[in-house]
């Protein structure tokens, strides 16, 4: 069985002798590791489809299903902890698919030596951001490691939700001439933990995201059920989440540099650093396809959500350049956007 | 963005494109030397938008492209011992060595770490008395003073443990280099804002005689591309060649006093090599012995490292302007910023990693197929 990843280079793929951080960001190295490694061993038809959740058939309806670690340093952060994260991040990869979340399991990696009082703020973070996003936590596991065996904490999240049967929606379903959604601004948890990471005061005003989507989700739904797919933008920001939906589509995708938000601050923390918000990870934003004609009443009944109020419509899916994002620059020229290769570098000067 | 969005000013860029085509009669060949002007070329399209007779070619400003194979080999080296610990800007992580990257390095357990400012890497001997912090030094006249500044701090500290490896280039040499190369095609260089905002621009003057070549001292932003683009071309059609300043919002005649004399104070000249273009006289920057404490290349007693450059790569060839990165046959194919062949595919101011990111769409043939 050959899978394909979506958003790769037809390149032999050389991998190095050993798990590099590079593996771990989202991008091309990411999409890599899971094709070489993973899917050879464990390749399934609902694997194979690497949407953000599996879907699955059980009598009298769909599951939907999705796991995700959460090893973010630090665990407090502008904005969010590692523990609203591990919740929001999973209840995100669940509502994308159009299933309503149900509940989660989250399983916690402990460094012997952790601070009771931080282990309490990240529990009291897990249990508010479950109660505003409407999913129990109901089976767990905790296991307690050597100093220095990991860092602090680490949290893996599991979730289901239940699909309503009108609801399909998968990188398949894509069609040219869809409108492409964004739900609000790109790149703010990524600079907010970059900037928190390297101490650069000038972008304190920069928060996480961290949200829970499926109530959007449901708004948008109510305003139109034609909607072809949803993905929320984590790692490897807006750019890598186009690129796999533009080549798991095999369409083309077109989008306005001037349409795409991205808030000040976070703009001029990326000039800074020499970064492109448009590789930067959200933590509460989705990308949705759909018909053109649909998008405005969509967008703007996700400007009525508080989550949604920066929605816009950024750009359109075309038949030609298959499994290419280009960008119109604002000086009305085209660029290719690509997917970011590993972790995001600052540059030198 | 203050002082940024007004140089992104679509409106402003379409006038100064027509102003362009209006004043250009012939083909004209301008080089951007610096890597960043490359990368804002590329990303905002510059390129697409100007009149078939301006052809940009990308100049050896890079940072990450031009430091010698050795350098990097020297670091891993570095890198490798036992309780040292390397800082460096984060793009001189991916960079090829002649057997491995630093990224590489550290997945193995060597103790590399991204630092947005030489001051962190002293910050960082100070907290760890008891560990060797090297900081990777490189860079044009941009980021010496801040090196420099470095060296000093750590002196003043008395810190024992902080030493620098130090791999500087200098642009004003290497546009004497390109020019002086049989075959040269560059008729005009946009000069690199940001290394005129410390270095001043009357160090120009006399390549701008030497050769007639007009030189115009250029920023970053679309606005300023554009400007200094028109700038260089009214000189050519007039037949002048003369320095110009279009970065006049930064750049003053004498550039940065300060950070010239912290420079004079800890680096000399020296004959250096430039990766891809060989070694230039008089082109970089080494520590004066009396800072040799703080040498890294010294205190840990490094050998030098046979160059083996791939020969596949024609990064050499792209940095003097003769080539351009899709007319080299590994551009996208052997060569990519996940395995580059050469240091130009790397940093994202180098031309091959600006064209493979932001130009595949077909619209950026190779110089052969351009129209002339």
């Amino acid at each position: 069985m050959k899978q394909t990843i979506p958003g790769l280079s037809p390149l032999p793929a050389q991998e190095p002798d050993n798990i590099l951080l590079a593996h771990g960001s989202g991008g091309r190295m990411s999409a890599r590791l899971i094709e070489s490694m993973m899917l050879p061993r464990f390749g399934n038809p609902e694997l194979n489809l690497l949407e953000d959740q599996a879907v699955l058939a059980v009598p009298g309806g769909r599951l939907a299903f999705s796991t995700d670690a959460f090893v973010v340093r630090p665990i407090f952060f502008p904005g969010g902890t590692i523990g609203d994260l591990a919740v929001n991040g999973t209840v995100n990869d669940v509502c994308v698919s159009g299933a309503r979340p149900l509940c989660l399991s989250a399983s916690f990696i402990i460094e012997e030596g952790l601070a009771m009082a931080d282990l309490a703020k990240v529990l009291d973070s897990m249990a508010e951001a479950a109660r505003a996003a409407g999913v129990r936590i109901v089976t767990g596991d905790t296991k307690v490691v050597d100093k220095g065996a990991c860092d602090q904490l680490f949290i893996t999240t599991s979730g289901i939700g239940v699909l309503p049967p009108d609801r399909r929606l998968g990188a398949a379903a894509i069609r040219p001439g869809d409108a492409i959604v964004v739900s609000g601004t790109m790149g703010d948890h990524g600079m907010a933990i970059m900037t928190t990471r390297k101490g650069l005061s000038f972008a304190s005003s920069v928060t996480s995201d961290s949200a829970a989507l499926n109530g959007l989700v449901e708004v948008m739904f109510r305003a139109s059920t034609a909607i072809h797919a949803m993905r929320d933008p984590t790692r490897g920001g807006l750019a890598a989440t186009l690129n796999e939906l533009a080549a798991a589509s095999a369409t083309g995708m077109i989008i306005d540099e001037t349409a795409v938000p991205v808030r000040p601050e976070v703009r001029a923390a990326c000039e800074i650093l020499g970064i492109d918000p448009m590789n930067v990870a959200n933590e509460g934003k989705l990308a949705a396809f759909l018909p053109r004609e649909e998008a405005p009443k969509v967008v703007e009944a996700m400007r009525s959500h508080p989550l949604g109020r920066d929605a816009a419509i950024i750009g359109r899916v075309t038949a030609e350049n298959p499994g290419m994002v280009i960008m119109r620059t604002a000086l009305g020229a085209e660029r290719v956007v690509d997917t970011p290769l590993g972790e995001q570098l600052p540059r030198i000067c | 963005m203050k002082f940024l969005n007004e140089y992104r000013d679509p409106d402003l860029a379409k006038r100064l494109i027509a102003a362009i085509a209006q004043t250009v009669t012939r083909p004209w060949t301008i080089m951007e030397i610096c890597g960043g002007q490359t990368h804002s070329i590329v990303r905002n399209g510059i390129d697409q938008l100007l009149p078939p007779e301006i052809e940009l070619v990308h100049g050896p400003g890079c940072p990450v492209c031009v430091t010698p194979r050795e350098t990097i080999d020297r670091a891993v080296d570095l890198a490798r011992r036992p309780g040292l610990v390397l800082c460096s800007y984060g793009d001189m992580l991916r960079v090829p060595g002649s057997d491995k990257n630093l990224l590489a390095v550290k997945a193995e357990g060597g103790d590399v770490r991204v630092v947005y400012s030489p001051l962190e890497a002293v910050a960082l001997a100070r907290e760890n008395p008891e560990r060797q912090v090297v900081f990777l030094a490189v860079g044009f006249e941009t980021t010496a003073p801040g090196n420099a500044m470095a060296i000093i701090q750590a002196e003043r500290e008395g810190l024992e443990n902080f030493s620098e490896l130090a791999s500087h280039v200098l642009v004003p040499p290497a546009m004497r280099a390109l020019l002086s190369e049989p075959g040269n095609r560059i008729h005009g260089f946009l000069a690199a804002g940001h290394v005129c905002t410390i270095m001043g621009w009357r160090q120009y003057d006399p390549i701008a005689d030497d050769f007639g070549t007009p030189i115009v001292v250029t920023g970053f932003e679309p606005v300023d591309i554009l400007q200094g683009i028109l700038m260089t071309a009214r000189q050519l059609e007039e037949g002048r060649h003369e320095v110009e300043n279009q970065y006049s919002r930064l750049v003053r005649p004498e550039g940065n006093p300060a950070a010239r004399a912290a420079m004079e104070a800890v680096f000399e000249v020296r004959d250096t090599e430039w990766r891809g273009l060989g070694v230039i006289p008089r082109s970089g920057l080494c520590i004066k012995k009396r800072w040799r404490a703080m040498d890294a290349a010294v205190k840990f007693g490094l050998p030098r490292h046979r160059e083996r450059e791939s020969g596949r790569c024609l990064g050499g060839e792209i940095l003097r302007g003769r080539k351009r990165p899709a007319d080299c046959p590994e551009f996208a194919r052997a060569c990519t910023p996940e395995h580059p062949l050469g240091a130009a595919m790397v940093s994202s101011e180098g031309a091959c990693a600006a064209y493979y990111r932001y130009g595949r769409a077909g619209n950026h043939p190779p110089a052969a197929q351009r129209s002339r």
